[in-house]
């Protein structure tokens, strides 16, 4: 009697050790095992999902979670939301809008970060374990398993700045509307901020021009061209890629600088043309007209 | 309050041997998923792993977070971002049960003087209070006081830094008490026992030197440059301080400061992981003359400074994500006067009368120099467990006397221990800590003067919020 009771505690112990894991198992099996073989191409590096497991783990789960939902355990605390990486939805991509970014845009924003966020700049890493992490990121979502990344949008060379570029940015500013989120001087006041959320019904903020933050997806010139020909996928701002032509875009950028706190040629420009921000009561103009 | 039993047959497996497997069954009864300075794990959100290789090691992440002015440069540093609630203190302090033996103590009832004594017993490191941060985007401060283990406080870092001058992060400039620049830091060693827990090459004194101002270990006042390259693969620092090794009031020499300079150079080799290698030179002044009253030594009265060096090469080298060395060298070496035991006459280190007044150097007094290296190995299995060895040794090569043994005061010390977090999160740090270790110095024993060794055994739990 003393040895069955002996032997059914010891299968009643070895029950409640076992079910804990096998059920951990099951869901990270059923989840992400499939996709664990995942690549990523980044120039002449390879990068394999399951060798960034250490490195997800030590700097990146504390925020996305061990699942890579973005529910790490300072969720509740940080503002912007972390990335929930199931849903395969970035913000930075050189590819058109609802498109997967390219490993290389995935490998760009975690060595950049993402200011105004707790995502600091990761660019201590070498390019390995950048690559890595972007497998590891991309197994997360089934996306990035049925879909190939959209192809990156041509930027075409930049132009020479000239005042009459500034001035045709400004009325592209006015014509698609920026100042409704981010203000007529950039400073995020538009009447549409306080309004904003994203596609999980997050309340955010418009960037603001003005107070020398530089933008999520980088802060030159190919950068901000890129940011408003993509646009930032997840969020309220959308790809302007249908209605404004390469070279409007390009003034778009020049105007956008005047806005900037920081020195820059534009910035000077438009002091000298004594450049006021856009009437929003004024008529709206067609396209191509200044 | 110590409490302790000394024990000349003692039975290390009757003692240790239950409270390993207690302390294990502690801890692996709470395991989850590990931990960093809290205060600044709390205000960015990310786990101590993240600055960490273990805690307190910093890998080169926390690296470059320090050099930038404990910023991570994402423009949420000034801490107008934070809550308001939001105190930027953590508290570090050590419970641990030790069992402590040296192989020479002396006593009276021993026929030759000297006996083998070991203590056993539970007892507590001294309290690091640690707050720092930043005080506005670019400017940032430390302040540690610290408390030996029966409370009697000083100030361990004192300084305020101002980080990226002229938007360069070239331009860092520190003043107050620091750390020197070393990336291999003492100060976050992963070793506690009282016979491992220390680098000897960063306190090396040779025996019967009277200098005490070239430790490189030891938090030193002034002021430091730093500069380093964005993504922090370069790095180099240029220090001055007054030769008073971190005291206060500028007790020693009335004109009398050191310098300290590093650099190192960061390189990615691929899957191995980024190395980084770099050197140091400490090169100063110190004083031997005192003026004194009534025959007492008057503070900050010193005057006939003479010179002292260390120079050595420093590195990091990762064999993959689990596996690195941190390698240290050091060539030392002290004025002849300091060998001869003039210098630090103020606390005692020295006689009162050895007080450099006629100019004349004892007979037969040389410079003493030395030469050590340590090499220090982690295997961190995971951001929670970490294996650690140290095995250091330092090498007289010329004594200040040469009727000195040529081995006099050589050292060898040997560590071995893991720690493990059975938790990490972003909001306070817990370790438990096994560690083993041996040290030997050439002819150092109080009676005999013949080698003298001491081995530690310390169980602790690390903790810090």
């Amino acid at each position: 009697m003393r040895i069955t009771l002996h032997k059914s505690l010891l299968c009643t112990a070895a029950v409640v050790m076992v079910f804990p894991l096998a059920s951990l198992a099951q869901q990270t099996k059923a989840d992400f095992e499939a996709r664990i073989g995942m690549e990523s191409h980044i120039g002449h590096v390879t990068g394999h999902a399951k060798s960034a497991q250490y490195d997800y783990r030590r700097y990146c789960v504390g925020c996305h979670g061990d699942r890579g939902d973005g529910m790490g355990e300072n969720f509740p605390w940080v503002d912007p939301k972390p990335r929930d990486f199931q849903l395969g939805i970035f913000k930075c991509r050189s590819t058109p809008t609802g498109t997967l970014p390219t490993d290389q845009d995935l490998s760009d924003t975690i060595g950049r970060g993402l200011d105004r966020s707790n995502m600091p700049p990761w660019n201590v890493f070498t390019d390995q374990q950048k690559a890595d992490l972007v497998a590891w990121v991309k197994h997360f979502s089934p996306r990035f398993a049925s879909e190939k990344p959209g192809t990156p949008i041509q930027i075409p060379a930049e132009p020479e700045v000239t005042a009459d570029r500034i001035k045709a940015g400004r009325e592209v500013f006015a014509r698609v509307q920026c100042w409704k989120c981010h203000g007529v001087t950039g400073e995020a006041n538009g009447p549409s901020a306080s309004t904003l959320q994203d596609d999980l019904g997050r309340p955010i903020a418009a960037f603001n021009f003005t107070e020398g933050s530089r933008p999520k997806c980088g802060s030159s010139d190919q950068d901000l061209y890129r940011i408003f020909m993509t646009g930032l996928d997840g969020t309220p701002m959308p790809s302007f890629a249908d209605n404004i032509k390469p070279d409007e875009a390009w003034d778009l950028v020049f105007y956008l600088r005047t806005l900037m706190s920081e020195p820059s040629k534009e910035k000077a420009i438009a002091k000298q043309l004594g450049l006021k921000p856009v009437d929003t009561n004024a008529p709206a103009q067609p396209s191509g007209q200044q | 309050m110590r409490m302790g039993t000394q024990s000349r047959q003692y039975s290390f497996a009757a003692s240790a041997i239950p409270l390993t497997l207690l302390a294990v069954f502690v801890v692996l009864s709470v395991s989850q998923p590990a931990n960093a300075l809290p205060a600044f794990a709390r205000k960015y959100g990310l786990r101590c792993s993240a600055c960490h290789e273990s805690w307190p090691m910093l890998n080169y992440f926390g690296q470059k977070f320090k050099d930038n002015g404990y910023q991570l440069m994402n423009d949420r540093d000034a801490p107008i971002w934070q809550n308001a609630s939001y105190w930027p203190i953590t508290l570090r302090m050590t419970p641990f049960w030790s069992r402590e033996s040296t192989s020479k103590a002396a006593v009276d009832t021993a026929p030759t003087g000297e006996q083998r004594m070991t203590t056993t017993g539970f007892n507590l490191s001294g309290l690091d209070i640690l707050t720092g941060g930043t005080l506005e985007k670019n400017f940032s401060f430390l302040l540690v006081p610290s408390a030996d283990e029966e409370g009697a406080f000083h100030f361990e870092s004192v300084n305020v830094r101002f980080d990226n001058l002229f938007k360069s992060p070239w331009l860092n400039v520190k003043v107050g008490k620091f750390e020197l620049d070393s990336f291999i830091s003492e100060k976050r060693t992963l070793t506690l026992s009282e016979s491992g827990g220390e680098f000897q090459l960063f306190h090396f004194i040779p025996v019967g030197d009277g200098n005490i101002f070239g430790q490189v270990g030891d938090n030193q006042i002034g002021a430091e440059w730093m500069g380093h390259s964005g993504n922090d693969r370069t790095r180099l620092s240029a220090a001055v301080f007054s030769s008073t090794d971190g005291n206060v009031d500028v007790p020693y020499g009335q004109n009398s400061y050191t310098g300290f300079f590093a650099g190192s150079q960061a390189f990615s080799t691929g899957k191995l992981g980024v190395q980084r290698i770099g050197g140091y030179a400490m090169y100063g002044v110190a004083p031997t003359t005192y003026l004194t009253s009534g025959g007492v030594p008057l503070p900050g009265s010193g005057i006939g400074n003479k010179s002292f060096s260390r120079v050595g090469f420093e590195g990091l080298f990762y064999l993959g994500p689990h596996l690195d060395f941190q390698v240290f060298t050091q060539h030392g070496e002290d004025s002849a006067w300091f060998g001869a035991c003039y210098g630090e006459i103020m606390a005692g280190t020295c006689p009162d009368t050895n007080n450099n007044t006629t100019g004349i150097l004892p007979a037969g007094a040389r410079n003493p120099t030395w030469n050590g290296a340590f090499v220090e190995t982690h295997y961190v299995y995971s951001p929670q467990l970490t294996i650690f060895q140290r095995s250091e040794w330092v090498r007289m090569s010329q004594q200040a006397f040469a009727t000195n043994p040529s081995n006099l005061g050589d050292i060898d010390n040997y560590v071995v221990g893991y720690r493990y977090n059975p938790f990490m999160t972003s909001r306070a740090g817990f370790a438990f800590h096994n560690e083993y270790s041996w040290i030997r110095q050439r002819g150092t024993s109080p009676v005999t003067g013949t080698d003298l060794s001491s081995n530690s055994l310390l169980l602790g739990f690390d903790f810090d919020f």
